[in-house]
C-alpha cells in the first residue's frame, strides 16, 4: 500500500468513526484526530517530498512515490497515485484549510454529526484528486468533492440557501459534463488508451500526442471550460458568490480554500498538460476571458455590501489570476498561478473564517450596519485587518508574493497582446486596495451606531485557534516563500517543456 | 428426440422446478398469522438457490436445445441471475404489502405469477429463433397485466392493468407483423439464418427492423413508444412498480442488443438502426427528463426517470460492440438496485402512511433519518454521483458510446444528466432541506424490508468501487466485433 492513498483513507475511516460515534464530544474527538493525522501526514509528506527531489530530478521522474493498481483492466482504468510539487502543495493547503474549518465549525448545530458527515466526504474527494493520477480517479474524487456541498449549503446554510445550493450543485455538475466528454476525447484521441496522465504525455514524448483528426481543440475547450467553472471563470462564476454568501463558515472555507483550487489544478494538469497545441493555439481565447474575471470581480466587490458578496467576488478575482497566470504558459507565471493558488486558498479561508465569526455575533453581514468594531472584538478585527492586507498584496504576507510572481512572469511574455493584458489584469491589485481599505475603514473603525453590537464578545479559544494558524501560514508563506517557490518550480517544469514543444501552434490575435 | 439436451437449460428448468414447487406448497400453506412468514420465505429461499445454481460455474457453458431455438451463453446466464437477483429483492419489497387484509388470500399468485414472468424473460433472452423470442416475450407482458391489476379492488390499478394489456398486445402485433415481413424476406425464423439470408437494403427487412424496434421500444417504455407508463407505474402496486421499471425493462433492452448485433448486424443495418436509436435516446431522455421534473406523484417521477434511465441504458446498443454490451448488463445491473431501493422506500412509506406524494416527503429526515438516508444514496446512484454505482455505470455507458463516435449524443445526454441531477435533488431538499411541522410519523420498517434495502445499498456502494463485477460481466461479453465468445463458437454458429 502506498502511503498516498493513506489520504483517503484517513477520512474513509473518520466517515466510519462519525458513524459509530454517540455523541458531540465522540464526533469532535473523532473530527480533531483525523484533521491532526491530515494535517501532520501533510507536513511529513512537504519535508521528505523537497527532501527526496533533490535526489531525483523532476526531468526523471515527474511525479514521485507513484503506485498504480488494476481497476478496471478491460479499459485499462488503474488507481494510480503519486505527486509532484504541485499536488504537494495542495495537499498541504487541504489539510490547513480542513484542520482550521474542523475548529470553526466547532459549534455548529444543528445535526452536528450530519455536518461532519458530509464536510468529510467533500475532504476525502479533495484529496484524493490531488494524489490522483489517472483521470478516471481524478474525476471520480472531482466529482465526490461537488455532491456534499449541495446538502451542506442547503442544510446548515443561511439566506436563499435552497436557490444557491442548487445552483451552485447544476452549475458545478454542468460544467463536470464538459468534462467528462474531454475526458473521453483525450482517451480516445491520443491514441494511448490509457488514463494515466503521465503516460499519456509521454505517449509520443511529449507534444502532438493525438492522432490526427482527433479534435484536440475541442477537448481543451470542453475540459478547460469544464475545470473552468469551478476554477469561476468568466462568464461562469455565478455560482461563486451566491454559492459563498450562503454557505455555513467553514464550507465557504473549504470551498474557497480549496476546492476553487480543483479548478485550477485541473486546468494546468489536464487540459494545457495533455493537449498542449490546442493550448498554444486557443489559450488566448480563454486569456481574454480570465482576464475579465480579474477585472470584473474587483470591480463588483467594490460594490456589495454583503461581506461574503464582496469575498466571494473577490475571490472570483484571484482565482481568475490563477487561470491568467497558467495560461501565460511560463515557468515564473505558472509558479505565481500556484502561489498564488496556495495565498488565496488561505487568506480567503482566514477571511471567511472571521465573517463567519463576525456574523455568528452580529447576525448581519451588511456592511452598513456594522461600524467600530475595532473596540468590540478587538481579536477578531486585527485578524481582520491582516487578512485584508494579505489579499491587497501587502509585502510579508503571502498574496505580495503570489501576485508579484504572476506580474513578472506575465510581462516577460513579448507581444502586445500580452502586455496589454497584464496591464489590464494589474489595476486589480489598485481595485483590490480601495474595496479592502474602504471596508476596513467602514466596519472597523468609527463609532458603533448599533446598541446590540455593543454587548459583544470577542472571539472563544476555538476560534482564536484556527484563525491564528491561518495567520501563521499565510505570513510564513510571506516572509520564507523560496522552499515552496522551489517546490512548486519543479512540479511545474515538466509541464511547461510539454508546452514549449508545442510552440509552433502559438495564436495571438495580435 | 434426444432429452439430454434440456440440460442445456438449467436455468430455465431450476425456475420451472421453483415455480412447481410453490404451486403445490400453496395448497397447504395458510394466509394467516406467524405462518405467513413461511410465505415469503420459501419463495425467497428457493429463488436465491435457483440464483446460486444458475450462478455456478458448471451452468456456464453455452449450450443449444430444439435444434437451436434455445441458445445459452455464458453472459445469458449471468443476465437472468441478474433478474433473478432483482426478484428476490420484489420478494423481500414485497412481503408488508402482502400480508394486508386484503392480499393475503391471494399471496402465492403474487410469487407463481411474478416467476412465470420471469420465467418468459429467461426464454425471451436465450431465444435463437424469432417464434420462440416471441412466445418468450409474451409469457412475460402477460402475467404482467395481472400483476398491474394485483390490487383489483383499488380503480387505479385496474384501469392501469387494462391500459397495460391493451397497449402490451398492440405493440406484439407490430413486433409479429414485423417478423412476418422478416420472414417473407428471408424464409426463416432462425436468428443465425436470417442474418445470412437478409438482402442488404431491402424494404421488407428494414420494415421489420422498425417495427422489431417498435415492439421493443414499448417494452423499454422508450419514447415515443412511452405513452402507457406514467399511469401504469402510477396505478400499479408499487412493489409491481418497481418491478416493471427494472426487471422487465432490463431484460427486454439485453434482449434488443442481442438481437439486434446477431439478426441485423449487417453494417448497412447497423447504420439504420444506429440512427434510429440516436433520436429515440435523444427523445427519450430529454422528453422523460423535462416531464419527470413537473411531477408530484412520486411513482409518476419514477416512471419518467425510468424512460430516461431506459434511453441511458440503450445508449449500449449504439456502440454494438463487447464493450457495449458489458456497459450494458452493468448499467442494468447497478440501475437494478439503485431503482429497487428507491422503490423499496416508496413501498415502506407507502404502506405505513399512504402517502406517495413528494409533498408528504417533507422534512421525512427529521422523523426517518435512516429511511431518508437510504434513499438518498440510491438518488445519487441513479443521477451518477461518485462513489456510488451509478457513476461508474454512468461513465461506463457513454465511454462505449462515445467510443463507437457518437460525439454529440454523448454530449446531449451528459447535458441532460445535470437536468435529471435537478428533479433527483428535490426530493433530496423535500427530506433533508425543507422545514416541515409535521412530518410523516416514525415508523419501522419489517426485516425483510430491511434487508431488501440491505442488499440494495451494499450495491449500490460495492458494485461500482469494487470492479470485480464490471471485470466479471467483462469476460463473457460479445459483440458486433466479436460474435462468438470463446468457446462456443460453434454452438452459436456466428463465427466467421
Amino acid at each position: 500500500m502506498n502511503f498516498l492513498s493513506i489520504f483517503v483513507l484517513i477520512p474513509l475511516l473518520m466517515l466510519f468513526g462519525l458513524w459509530v460515534a454517540r455523541n458531540l464530544n465522540q464526533v469532535r474527538g473523532v473530527m480533531v484526530a483525523g484533521s491532526t493525522a491530515l494535517l501532520a501526514l501533510a507536513v511529513y509528506l512537504t519535508f521528505t517530498f523537497i527532501a527526496d527531489r533533490k535526489v531525483i530530478s523532476a526531468d526523471e521522474a515527474p511525479m514521485l512515490y507513484t503506485a498504480c493498481f488494476d481497476w478496471f483492466p478491460a479499459l485499462n482504468i488503474k488507481y494510480s497515485v503519486g505527486v509532484d510539487g504541485i499536488s504537494v502543495a495542495m495537499l498541504l493547503l487541504s489539510a490547513i484549510i480542513v484542520f482550521t474549518g474542523t475548529f470553526a465549525s466547532w459549534q455548529l448545530k444543528p445535526l452536528t454529526k450530519e455536518y461532519f458527515l458530509w464536510f468529510t466526504l467533500l475532504s476525502m474527494g479533495v484529496f484524493g484528486f490531488f494524489i490522483s493520477v489517472d483521470m478516471f480517479a481524478m474525476f471520480m474524487f472531482y466529482e465526490i468533492a461537488l455532491i456534499p456541498m449541495y446538502l451542506l449549503i442547503g442544510v446548515w446554510g443561511s439566506g436563499k440557501k435552497e436557490y444557491s445550493a442548487m445552483k451552485l450543485t447544476l452549475m458545478l455538475m454542468g460544467g463536470s459534463a464538459f468534462l467528462m466528454c474531454g475526458i473521453f476525447g483525450i482517451y480516445y484521441g491520443t491514441g494511448a488508451a490509457t488514463m494515466n496522465i503521465v503516460d499519456i504525455a509521454n505517449h509520443t514524448g511529449g507534444a502532438h500526442a493525438f492522432e490526427e483528426g482527433s479534435l484536440q481543440n475541442l477537448w481543451f475547450v470542453f475540459t478547460f471550460a469544464g475545470f473552468g467553472v469551478l476554477g469561476a471563470m468568466f462568464p461562469f462564476h455565478t455560482w461563486s458568490p451566491d454559492g459563498h454568501a450562503s454557505a455555513p463558515t467553514a464550507v465557504s472555507m473549504l470551498h474557497a480554500g480549496v476546492l476553487m483550487k480543483l479548478g485550477g489544478y485541473g486546468c494546468f494538469r489536464i487540459a494545457m498538460y495533455l493537449m498542449p497545441e490546442a493550448a498554444n493555439e486557443l489559450g488566448w481565447i480563454f486569456l481574454i476571458l480570465t482576464g475579465i474575471s480579474v477585472v470584473y470581480g474587483a470591480f463588483s466587490a467594490c460594490v456589495q455590501t454583503d461581506l461574503k458578496y464582496i469575498n466571494a467576488y473577490s475571490s472570483v478575482s484571484h482565482c481568475g489570476l490563477v487561470l491568467f497566470a497558467i495560461l501565460m504558459m511560463n515557468q515564473v507565471a505558472c509558479t505565481g498561478a500556484i502561489l498564488q493558488m496556495l495565498s488565496h486558498g488561505l487568506m480567503t479561508a482566514l477571511f471567511f473564517a472571521l465573517i463567519g465569526m463576525i456574523y455568528g455575533r452580529t447576525h448581519t453581514r451588511d456592511v452598513r450596519e456594522l461600524a467600530g468594531l475595532m473596540k468590540i472584538m478587538p481579536f477578531l478585527a486585527v485578524c481582520y485587518v491582516i487578512a485584508g492586507l494579505a489579499n491587497l498584496g501587502l509585502p510579508g504576507l503571502s498574496g505580495f508574493i503570489a501576485e508579484m510572481t504572476i506580474f513578472v512572469g506575465s510581462f516577460s511574455n513579448t507581444g502586445a497582446f500580452y502586455t496589454t493584458l497584464t496591464i489590464i489584469a494589474c489595476t486589480s491589485i489598485v481595485i483590490t486596495a480601495v474595496y479592502i481599505l474602504r471596508l476596513v475603514g467602514k466596519i472597523l473603525y468609527g463609532v458603533c451606531t448599533n446598541e446590540h453590537h455593543l454587548a459583544l464578545t470577542d472571539a472563544t479559544w476555538d476560534e482564536r485557534f484556527s484563525v491564528v494558524c491561518l495567520i501563521l501560514c499565510v505570513a510564513g508563506l510571506g516572509i520564507a516563500p523560496w522552499w515552496v517557490s522551489d517546490m512548486i518550480g519543479t512540479g511545474v517544469h515538466p509541464i511547461i517543456t510539454i508546452l514549449d514543444s508545442a510552440k509552433e501552434f502559438l495564436y495571438v490575435p495580435f | 428426440m434426444d432429452y439430454s439436451q434440456f440440460l442445456n437449460m438449467p436455468a430455465e428448468l431450476s425456475l420451472l422446478a421453483v415455480i412447481v414447487i410453490l404451486f403445490v406448497a400453496d395448497l397447504f400453506m395458510c394466509g394467516d398469522g406467524k405462518k405467513g412468514v413461511y410465505n415469503t420465505c420459501l419463495p425467497v429461499v428457493l429463488l436465491a438457490i435457483h440464483t446460486v445454481l444458475n450462478l455456478c460455474p458448471s451452468c456456464q457453458g453455452c449450450g443449444e436445445a430444439f435444434g437451436g431455438m434455445y441458445l445459452h451463453t455464458p453472459m445469458m446466464s449471468i443476465v437472468k441471475s441478474v433478474l433473478a437477483i432483482g426478484t428476490i429483492i420484489t420478494f423481500l419489497m414485497a412481503h408488508q404489502w402482502l400480508s394486508r387484509e386484503e392480499n393475503l388470500i391471494k399471496q402465492g399468485e403474487f410469487y407463481l405469477i411474478t416467476l412465470f414472468t420471469l420465467l418468459g424473460m429467461y426464454f425471451m433472452i436465450s431465444s435463437g429463433h424469432f417464434i420462440m423470442f416471441f412466445i418468450g416475450l409474451e409469457t412475460a407482458s402477460i402475467p404482467m397485466a395481472a400483476l398491474v391489476a394485483y390490487d383489483k379492488h383499488r380503480y387505479e390499478s385496474a384501469e392501469a392493468g387494462a391500459k397495460f394489456i391493451l397497449l402490451a398486445l398492440f405493440s406484439a402485433a407490430l413486433l409479429l407483423y414485423g417478423i412476418s415481413l422478416i420472414y417473407g424476406a428471408t424464409g426463416t425464423l432462425y436468428f443465425g439464418d436470417i442474418a445470412e439470408r437478409l438482402t442488404v437494403g431491402s424494404p421488407l427487412a428494414l420494415l421489420g427492423l422498425l417495427l422489431f424496434i417498435t415492439g421493443m421500444g414499448f417494452k423499454i417504455s422508450l419514447v415515443p413508444f412511452h405513452l402507457w407508463t406514467a399511469d401504469t407505474y402510477e396505478g400499479a402496486p408499487t412493489v409491481v412498480t418497481g418491478f416493471l421499471s427494472v426487471i422487465s425493462k432490463g431484460s427486454a433492452a439485453f434482449v434488443l442488443f442481442t438481437v439486434l448485433i446477431k439478426v441485423f448486424g449487417a453494417a448497412q443495418l447497423v447504420v439504420a438502426w444506429d440512427h434510429a436509436f440516436m433520436w429515440i435516446i435523444i427523445a427519450s431522455i430529454t422528453i422523460a427528463n423535462l416531464f419527470a421534473i413537473r411531477q408530484k406523484n412520486l411513482k409518476r417521477f419514477m416512471a419518467f426517470s425510468a424512460i430516461s434511465q431506459a434511453g441511458y441504458l440503450v445508449l449500449g446498443v449504439m456502440d454494438g460492440t463487447a464493450q457495449g454490451m458489458t456497459a450494458l448488463v452493468f448499467y442494468l445491473l447497478v440501475y437494478m438496485v439503485a431503482n429497487l431501493g428507491a422503490f423499496a422506500v416508496l413501498t415502506v412509506v407507502e404502506q405505513n402512511t399512504g402517502k406517495v406524494g413528494m409533498d408528504d416527503y417533507n422534512g421525512l429526515y427529521q422523523s426517518n433519518p435512516k429511511l431518508s438516508f437510504l434513499m438518498t444514496l440510491c438518488l445519487f446512484s441513479l443521477a451518477g454521483i461518485p462513489p456510488f454505482a451509478g457513476f461508474f455505470s454512468k461513465f461506463f455507458i457513454f465511454m462505449a458510446a462515445f467510443k463507437a463516435g457518437w460525439v454529440w449524443l454523448v454530449f446531449i445526454a451528459l447535458v441532460n444528466t445535470v437536468i435529471s441531477l435537478y428533479y433527483y435533488l428535490l426530493i433530496v431538499k423535500a427530506m433533508y432541506i425543507i422545514p416541515n411541522d409535521s412530518p410523516l410519523p416514525t415508523f419501522k420498517s419489517d426485516c425483510w424490508t430491511r434487508t431488501a434495502l440491505f442488499i440494495c445499498v451494499a450495491g449500490v456502494i460495492i458494485l461500482g468501487l469494487c470492479g470485480v463485477a464490471y471485470n466479471y460481466i467483462d469476460g463473457f461479453a460479445y459483440g458486433l466485433d466479436s460474435l462468438c465468445c470463446g468457446a462456443c463458437d460453434a454452438v452459436q454458429g456466428c463465427c466467421k
